[in-house]
């Protein structure tokens, strides 16, 4: 067996045997499914609690229009003093008063009315009692415009625009967005991957030294085959745990099918079903056919492609931030140390994911997404946000790909050279701090 | 061929400091060779060199005739003056590693791993892991996959920092053994006083200058000085001290025993005791004479002074 094969499994076991790692590739997907449940049913709590609202109404409009709802319930008070109210308000405990005044017409009443709480109250129920006012009002300027109210129904509001490609291709609203969505979630990913396993090598490296047996190893192998050896069987290791992950995921999300009986055909149309408030019937059908577009679009999304794409961006940006990462921990005698040199490698991740989701989602094509996807250190990232309109006609255009996996080709190579250089001086350095200007240095050795 | 390494002026700079400034050195095949310096001196730059480490910038490394080429490195074992295992891992599947490491395959270690585990009386540990084990225990651990591979060269560096007295002996018995079987060792060391009795050959290294080399007993021949310290037994102090100093040049002297025995060192012109010996006969009783050999320290300081 090769030296590097020995080196990369023993790193593979050593990682996948950790306690803590086995504890969080277990622990973590129940940890996440608990977090959903505990947090819906807390917004559960939250809506169940019932509001009670106190209405002094001394006009004559708005007798019938308060209806309780689930979270909310009206009293109504009558012939009592507004501080009176107020007072009984506190006493009893109710949530707030509505105050109408008795004035000459609609207009003046509405406007003259006050919500009195103790606390500032929510905006959704404000939005409620807004809502009562609004469509009371809209009712009675309909009225002296002598507009019935079902003519103005049947009129309608809602208007899409309808755009298409040169070639006649049509395009959908909103899908630049969902793709861009998609190859953010790639990106994501990548980024995560990257901070945790290339933390992981960093640490790695770091107990090499402070146990004092690296340069036992490296009279046996060259520091390069030990550096390249922990970035893979780090990786590996973090490849087995997001198997794990979206396995399991799959396994729950087929368990929570079966247990609670969920269609999930139902899951999809049930979110588009919201109706508005005017029209409903012929927006849902629109909606309808346009959720068979959107799904064409999707299944039209070059998968295969974006998959291959992703490994490659993937392979390379992790290779270039994680021997970055070797090389760190190589350079420091211990954690707390490596603060100043893992900002500048946080840095343009964020600056990525940021980029990406203001700028690509806005304009996938635009000057700051180009420039951003053929960056080597945030194109990993950007690029794959870009990807899934496709390449070529209406997507990136094939020498933005070309040249962005050059360019990441020619700084993996730079990289990996510097890095090996700093590590190789720096897992012989013990006990100071060192400073940029000492790697500057090291790389001259 | 006997040299089992020479080194030919090797050089190595660190920035603006010289580690080693063409040092060469020749290897006997089958001996131990003592390494020994200050701190700094360089003595460990030239055993990473040795150990392909690092390079040098100039000069050149032969090993058993050959230029140093990557598959020596199976044939060296090295047991570096930072020195540790891995933690968390179990003690005999780290060694098992090392060893494949060194290029064993995973069977022969498993054999050897045995003899030695039992040799050492160490065979129940293999489950263990190294932080259950206490320091004394990962040092025979250490020890082992050092000389596992039964490497032709074994270079120690500071081999006795580190280890408690009883380990300390046990390693140097092992160490005579494997001599005896064949194997070359370099001891590199600043505490020359450690290794001097196991040495056959020395180096003293210097600022990162070879400033003498060769074997340790033409060495101490070379730098002997003729200074004899001498115990006489004697009925009182009649003048025989006062007699000796007007004939010979005495260095230090003190009475012991109530005025009985006189102690004293001489500083000969020669290394012919003759005349000296029999100025004092009849005077006295020479209870004890014996030439006072130079350490490697005390030429290593006048080596330094000298230059």
């Amino acid at each position: 067996m090769g030296k590097l094969s020995l080196i990369i499994k023993r790193e593979y076991l050593a990682k996948v045997r950790n306690k803590s790692f086995v504890v969080m590739t277990f622990l973590s997907p129940i940890l996440m499914v608990g977090m959903v449940v505990l947090i819906v049913y807390l917004t559960k709590i939250n809506d169940n609690e019932i509001r009670t609202i106190g209405i002094l109404n001394e006009s004559n409009y708005f007798s019938t229009d308060f209806q309780g709802t689930e979270s909310t319930s009206y009293v109504k008070f009558k012939d009592i003093g507004l501080e009176a109210a107020k007072d009984s308000i506190q006493k009893m405990g109710f949530y707030g008063l509505l105050y109408i005044p008795n004035e000459q017409d609609l207009e003046q009443v509405a406007s003259r009315s006050f919500f009195y709480s103790k606390d500032a109250p929510g905006s959704s129920l404000l939005d409620n009692l807004e809502d009562v006012f609004e469509d009371r009002l809209r009712l009675q300027r309909l009225q002296e415009l002598g507009v019935s109210v079902s003519d103005f129904e049947s009129v309608g509001n809602n208007f899409e625009i309808k755009t298409a490609t040169f070639t006649g291709e049509q395009n959908l609203k909103g899908i630049t967005e969902i793709k861009a969505f998609i190859g953010g979630a790639f990106g994501y990913l990548i980024m995560m991957f990257i901070i945790i396993y290339g933390g992981f090598v960093m640490r790695s490296v770091i107990e090499e030294k402070t146990t004092r047996i690296i340069e036992v190893i490296i009279s046996s192998v060259k520091p390069f085959q030990l550096m390249l050896g922990k970035i893979i069987g780090t990786s590996l290791a973090g490849v087995t745990q997001f198997a794990i992950w979206i396995i399991s995921a799959f396994v729950m999300f087929g368990v929570l099918i079966l247990v609670f009986d969920i269609d999930p055909s139902a899951l999809n149309s049930g979110a588009t079903n919201a109706p508005g408030l005017i029209g409903g019937a012929a927006y849902v059908a629109a909606s309808d056919s346009a959720m068979q577009l959107y799904a064409n679009e999707l299944f039209r999304i070059p998968w295969i492609m974006l998959i291959c794409f992703f490994v490659i961006y993937f392979v390379l940006g992790y290779l270039i931030y994680s021997s970055i990462y070797a090389a760190i921990g190589a350079a420091v005698d211990n954690e707390t140390d490596t603060q100043q040199f893992i900002f500048p490698i946080i840095l343009p991740l964020m600056l990525a994911i940021y980029v990406g989701f203001f700028s690509v989602f806005n304009n996938p094509h635009g000057p700051i997404a180009v420039g951003f996807s053929l960056f080597p250190l945030t194109s990993p990232i950007v690029m794959l946000m870009r990807l899934p309109g496709g390449i070529g006609e209406g997507g990136v255009p094939i020498w933005e790909v070309v040249v962005s996996i050059l360019l990441l080709i020619i700084t993996f190579i730079g990289i990996v050279w510097l890095a090996a250089k700093i590590y190789r001086v720096g897992i012989l350095m013990y006990g100071k701090k060192p400073s940029y200007r000492d790697l500057l240095k090291w790389l001259k050795y | 061929m006997n040299n089992i390494l020479v080194a030919n002026e090797v050089s190595k700079q660190f920035g603006s400091h010289i580690a080693l400034n063409k040092v060469s050195l020749e290897i006997p095949k089958n001996s131990i060779y003592g390494l020994l310096g200050p701190n700094g001196a360089g003595k460990t730059t030239l055993i990473r060199i040795i150990n392909q480490i690092i390079y040098p910038d100039h000069g050149a490394i032969f090993f058993d005739g050959k230029p140093l080429q990557a598959q020596h490195i199976s044939m060296i074992g090295y047991l570096p003056e930072e020195r540790g295992l891995y933690k968390s891992m179990k003690v005999g599947e780290q060694a098992l590693y090392l060893a494949q490491l060194k290029g064993l395959s995973k069977a022969d270690a498993k054999n050897r791993l045995k003899y030695w585990f039992d040799r050492l009386e160490i065979g129940d540990w293999w489950n263990k892991k190294i932080q259950e084990l206490s320091k004394g225990m990962a040092q025979k651990i250490q020890f082992i996959v050092t000389v596992l591979h039964e490497p032709k060269l074994l270079i120690f560096d500071e081999p006795f920092s580190g280890f408690d007295p009883i380990n300390a002996n046990l390693i140097k018995d092992e160490i005579l053994q494997l001599r005896d079987k064949g194997t070359t060792i370099i001891f590199s060391t600043h505490r020359m006083e450690s290794v001097e009795e196991l040495c056959e050959y020395i180096a003293l290294v210097h600022k990162s200058e070879k400033i003498l080399d060769g074997k340790l007993s033409d060495i101490k021949k070379a730098y002997r000085n003729n200074i004899y310290k001498v115990g006489l037994g004697i009925q009182s102090a009649n003048g025989l001290l006062e007699d000796l100093k007007d004939k010979f040049e005495i260095l230090s002297s003190e009475y012991v025993d109530d005025g009985l025995q006189l102690n004293f060192t001489v500083q000969l012109p020669s290394d012919d005791t003759g005349p000296f010996l029999s100025h004092l006969s009849g005077k006295a009783n020479v209870n004890n004479f014996m030439e006072t050999i130079p350490s490697a320290n005390d030429i290593f300081i006048r080596t330094v002074q000298s230059k």
